[in-house]
Order: C-alpha cells, then structure tokens, then sequence
C-alpha cells in the first residue's frame, strides 16, 4: 500500500472570535491516498474550507497534525510550492493585474531559470489542456466569465504538475451546462495526469458524478467516510438531509437512469 | 526524499548514438540553476549533428512532467525522432504537449506611427479627466441644491462619519508637523533677522508665512495624502466588489450618497485642521523665538494683532474650503474611474494623491496673484 499523500490526525482547529475560542473541528482524523477523488461535503458552517485550508497549511492545527506529501502542511508554502499542491479557489482568486497567459505562467515565471519561449509555451499546452481556445491568452480575468475564470484558476493550479490538487466548490457559480463540462474536465485530468484530487462541494451532480470517496463533516468530526452508498447508508441526520431529502433523491435517480438510457 | 536531478547522458552504441534520460525531469528540479545549465547543454549537444541518428531513452525517467516534455519536443523540433522508446504514460504526455503546441504569434513593433497616436490618446485621456471632473462638479453643485431643499433627507450620518475620520483623526499629525515646521521655520528666520538687528519682526514673518501660506498649505498636503489616498481607495474598492453597481441597482445616487458627504465633511473640516496647524506652527515658532531671539510670549501675543492684519486669516479659511472641494472632488473622480483589478486600483490611488496636491499647489499659487492686495 501507498503512502498516503495528506494524513490528518487528531485535528483541532480553533478560532477566537468575540473573546471565545469556537472549536470547528475536534479529534478529526482523515487519510487520503494516492489517485483518490475525495469529497468533503457538510453542513455550511461545519468547516469543510477550514479543514481544506489546513490541507494547504493556511490555517494552523490547534491541536493535532497535518502531514501533506510526507512533511507537515504548514511548511508547504515555502519556495515551489506550486510543484507539490494545487489549489482551485472558490472565485479563482486569479491575478486581476496579469493577464490570462501571465496568470498561468506566474509559478513557472517565479522559478527564474526557465527561457520565456518554453514558459510560453508549456502555458499554451495547459490553457488548451482546460478546454479554452489560444485566443484567450491575451485577456484579462475581468473580461472572462465564470465558466473561464474556473478554467484558467483551472490551468494556473496545474502548471507545475502537482501531484495533488484541491478544490473549493469547483462548479458553484456555474451554470447546469457549464458545471456538467467541468465536471468532465475534472475527471479526464484526474485520470489522464493520474492526480489525487480533494474537493469541497455542496453539488451533488458533482459530488455523485466525481468522487471516488466521500467524507461528511459534522459535528466537529468526519461522520462518515467510503463511497456514495456506503454513506448513503449512514442514519445520521445530516447525511439523511442531504443525500435522502428531496434534491439528494433527485440526483441519485438521475445517476441511476444515465446507464440505461445511454 | 529527494528525488535525483535530471540528468541526460549521451552514449556511443552500435548503431549510432544514444541519449538516456534519468532522473526526475520536473519543472522545480530542471529550473534549479546547475541542473538547468548541464541540461540545456546536453540537450543541444544531442540535438546537433544527425539528430534522427540518435536514439532517445525516456524509459530510465523516474518523473517527467509537462514542462520536460515541452522541453524534449521543441528540442525534437516538434516533432517526433525516429528512434524512441518510452513507457504509454510518457507517450501520452508527449502526445498532449504534440496536439497543444502552436507556434507563438509574432509580438506587435512598436512604430513611430503608434506612438504618433499614443501621444493623441493621452491627450484624450486628460481631456476625458477634465470632462469627468467637470461633470463630478456640476453634480455635485446640483445635490447640494437638493440638499438644500429637502435638509432632512440628506446623508448626515456619512458627514459626521466622515468629518470623524478626515477630521478628528487627523490632528495629532497635523499638529506634530506643524509644530515641527514652526520651529524650524522660526530658527532659520531668527539668525537671518539678528544679523540686521531686526529680531521683532520674527512676528511678522512668522505671523505672515503661517497664518496665511503654510498653515492651510500643510493641512491640505496632508489632508490630500491621508483622505485624498482613503476616499479613493474606498471608492475604489467598492468598484472592484461591485458595491457601486449594486447601489446604481437600487436606485442610490453615488454622488448624493458618496460624493455629497465626503465633499461636505472635508470642506467643514479643512478650514478647522488648517487653522488647528497654524496654531501648532505658531506655538512651535513662538517656542523657537523665545529660546533663539528672547522674543516673549508676551510680546509674541501683543504684537501679532498689528503685524497680521485678519484678512490674512480669512484668505487662508477660504482657501483651505477650495483645497478641501478640490482634494474631495479628485479623490472621488478617481475612485470613481477604477478599473475592476488590483493594478487599476494602486494607479488611481497613486493618480489622485498626485493630482490634488498638485492643484492644491496650483491654486495656492493663484490666490496668492488674486489676492496680492488682501492683507499685506
């Protein structure tokens, strides 16, 4: 058996708000292995983008470990970190200063060695990789929409060929269209370039289409982890909420009927 | 656990010559400057010569990414050599950066007729300024109308919020430049004037300098440098969040609700800051004359009201409403005109700190022709 590529241990992340501490997760231990598609879904509010900032070493363990590709996850963002994880932020959080080609080739850029034609080129390779035309290497992430700030966010994270890739709500803000492509996108990277991937998501076509495992965050603690039936299958409240209730009966049945139909 | 660098070894065989990769060909490991350099001359030793004659070994590669992949293709020439062995994974990647390599557009040249019509868009741009400020005005004469007429509806909690903020805490800066400036002032007057035995007249320089150059001058420089730079940004960051859209949406007008306040608490408080550093520069000056020259307090005190007749003060009130309007109204043209990017946002803060203390200086110089019999 692999190593796995982030283990986290007895986690306990704590954050003083008004003069109180407000504990958001409590003994937390979660393993994620290689070529894993992992979800975290959960309530709002139950710290699914605290537990992936603690992933990329943002957010600093209370209590408990995070080790991130063999070393702990608060000395992932020293120099090249670009090299070991990618991150696809919510809103893209592209450089609104660079244009689309310099924002993929920033991490590259940075590295100081490299000859600008390569750069430029190796930039290219990515932008068409996620699906977006040459011609919009030129444009700036104000003139881009929804769909191709996530793409390019999409590219930038990739650039370097992290071994490990995380996403936050990769298809919210997208329309039906919009997300079903992204989505495939997704899957054909994660198979293609064989990466372990970590995604938070509130959708379900996402979350059912996608992941290879789910995690459901709850209570302070993952309340459940293995594949969508598995979890499914779990009488805890939340889990019944979500995947039972009317939207999460939806989904599960259209999943169902896309083999038969096809 | 580091893996070992690239590496690139050429060997003789039989049937010509061999190039075997190892290592790891990564991104983060090629650019460390060593492995670069022993790569990249590898690299072109390989590819001169019969470059079809020699044999490419990828399969000894502990890791390659698409950034040595790149780095292989375009010193292939884009194409694949005829001799080559790799593993599927390998192959596939090669495949990618094969399919998605296009050849870069040539960059644009810069012609002299291009910069012919640089030089006319400047020119539009500081017309479209002009234009913008004009309009920023004539609005915001016409809100104060309506203010005027309907007293109640007015936006007073962003005045009294403002004039907190432009005001209050501006002081102890205010006051500590000023207070520094007189002293220096007074200490550099006083060994000119002993010379000529003309030590009372410190005074008058000071009365006169202060009072009705330095005081309102000071107050508005910082004023531009400290609001001036916060209201843009302001502006500005409401911009770039979409704030001002949402407040278009619902039916708010930015120039009652953003210009309108700002514009009246910082030409309420200016005139009040430029009167608190005069007085700071006074006491400073006073301090100095009484240390350098032995001028008193006292005498201070008793002589000023001749020396400075009070039509230097209200010049230097009047003045410091127009530098306060002025910095207000550039402030709020260029948070206005921010472009939705961080870059946009620096410049235009940068643009408007520039652009108010410049015409504050501007107008300071025109007063001064204006009102040359006022006072003096």
């Amino acid at each position: 058996m692999t190593e796995p590529v982030v283990q986290i241990d007895k986690l306990w992340s704590v954050f003083r708000a008004a003069g109180r501490d407000a504990v958001v997760h409590q003994d937390l231990d979660l393993t994620i292995r290689q070529g894993e598609m992992l979800s975290i879904v959960g309530g709002s509010g139950s710290g699914k983008t605290v537990l992936l900032r603690q992933i990329l070493g943002l957010a600093h363990p209370a209590r408990g470990s995070v080790t991130v590709l063999g070393e702990p996850a608060h000395e992932l963002g020293r120099e090249g970190a670009a090299s070991r994880v990618g991150m696809l932020f919510q809103h893209g959080a592209l450089f609104s200063a660079f244009s689309v080609q310099d924002n993929i080739a920033f991490a590259l850029r940075e590295l100081r060695t490299l000859p600008a034609d390569l750069i430029y080129d190796v930039a290219m390779v990515k932008l068409q990789m996620v699906g977006l035309d040459v011609s919009a290497a030129c444009k700036m992430p104000a003139d881009l929409s929804g769909g191709m700030i996530k793409r390019v966010a999409l590219a930038r994270a990739l650039i370097m060929d992290p071994p490990l890739l995380l996403l936050d709500e990769p298809t919210a803000g997208l329309d039906p269209g919009s997300a079903d492509e992204f989505c495939a996108l997704l899957k054909s990277l994660h198979q293609e370039l064989g990466l372990t991937v970590v995604m938070v998501t509130h959708d379900l076509d996402t979350l059912l289409e996608l992941s290879t495992r789910i995690a459901v965050v709850a209570d302070k603690h993952i309340i459940a982890e293995g594949t969508a039936a598995h979890v499914m299958a779990q009488p805890h409240p939340f889990i019944k909420e979500f995947f039972l209730g009317e939207r999460g009966l939806r989904a599960s049945a259209l999943l169902q009927t896309v083999p038969k139909s096809a | 656990m580091i893996a070992p660098g690239p590496t690139l070894t050429l060997q003789a065989t039989a049937d010509g010559r061999s190039a075997v990769l190892g290592g790891c060909w990564s991104a983060a490991r090629l650019a460390e400057p060593a492995n670069w350099a022993r790569v990249t001359q590898a690299l072109s030793d390989c590819a001169t010569g019969q470059a079809d004659s020699c044999h490419w070994d990828l399969t000894g590669l502990s890791r390659l990414d698409h950034t040595g992949a790149q780095l292989l293709w375009n010193t292939w020439g884009r194409r694949f050599p005829a001799q080559l062995s790799l593993e599927p994974g390998q192959q596939a990647m090669l495949e990618r950066v094969a399919r998605f390599t296009k050849p870069a557009p040539r960059p644009a040249r810069v012609s002299l007729t291009a910069l012919f019509l640089k030089l006319g868009e400047g020119i539009w741009v500081t017309l479209d300024h002009l234009k913008g400020l004009l309009r920023l005005l004539g609005q915001l004469l016409l809100d104060l109308v309506k203010l005027l007429r309907a007293p109640r509806s007015g936006p007073w909690r962003d005045v009294s919020g403002n004039l907190y903020h432009i005001g209050a805490t501006a002081l102890p800066i205010t006051a500590l430049v000023g207070f520094m400036i007189g002293i220096v002032l007074a200490y550099l007057m006083s060994r000119q004037l002993r010379q000529f035995g003309a030590d009372t007249f410190i005074v008058n320089i000071l009365g006169i300098a202060l009072i009705r150059e330095l005081g309102p001058m000071l107050a508005a420089i910082l004023i531009a440098g400290r609001s001036g730079s916060a209201i843009t940004a302001q502006i500005g960051v409401m911009r770039v969040t979409e704030e001002l859209d949402a407040m278009r949406v619902m039916g708010i007008a930015k120039g009652f609700r953003l210009v309108l306040p700002r514009a009246i608490a910082i030409a309420i408080a200016m005139p009040l800051i430029a009167v608190w550093t005069t007085a700071a520069s006074m006491t400073g000056g006073m301090l100095a004359a009484d240390l350098v020259l032995g001028v008193t307090p006292a005498f201070f005190f008793a002589t000023l009201p001749d020396a400075v007749s009070i039509g230097n003060l209200w010049l230097g009130l009047g003045k410091s409403v127009v530098f306060g309007l002025l910095i207000a109204l550039i402030a709020c043209h260029y948070g206005l005109r921010v472009k939705p990017n961080t870059e946009s946002l620096g410049q235009g803060t940068t643009a408007s700190v520039v652009t108010s203390i410049t015409m504050v200086l501007l107008v300071d110089a025109l007063f001064a022709v204006v009102f040359k019999n006022v006072g003096i």
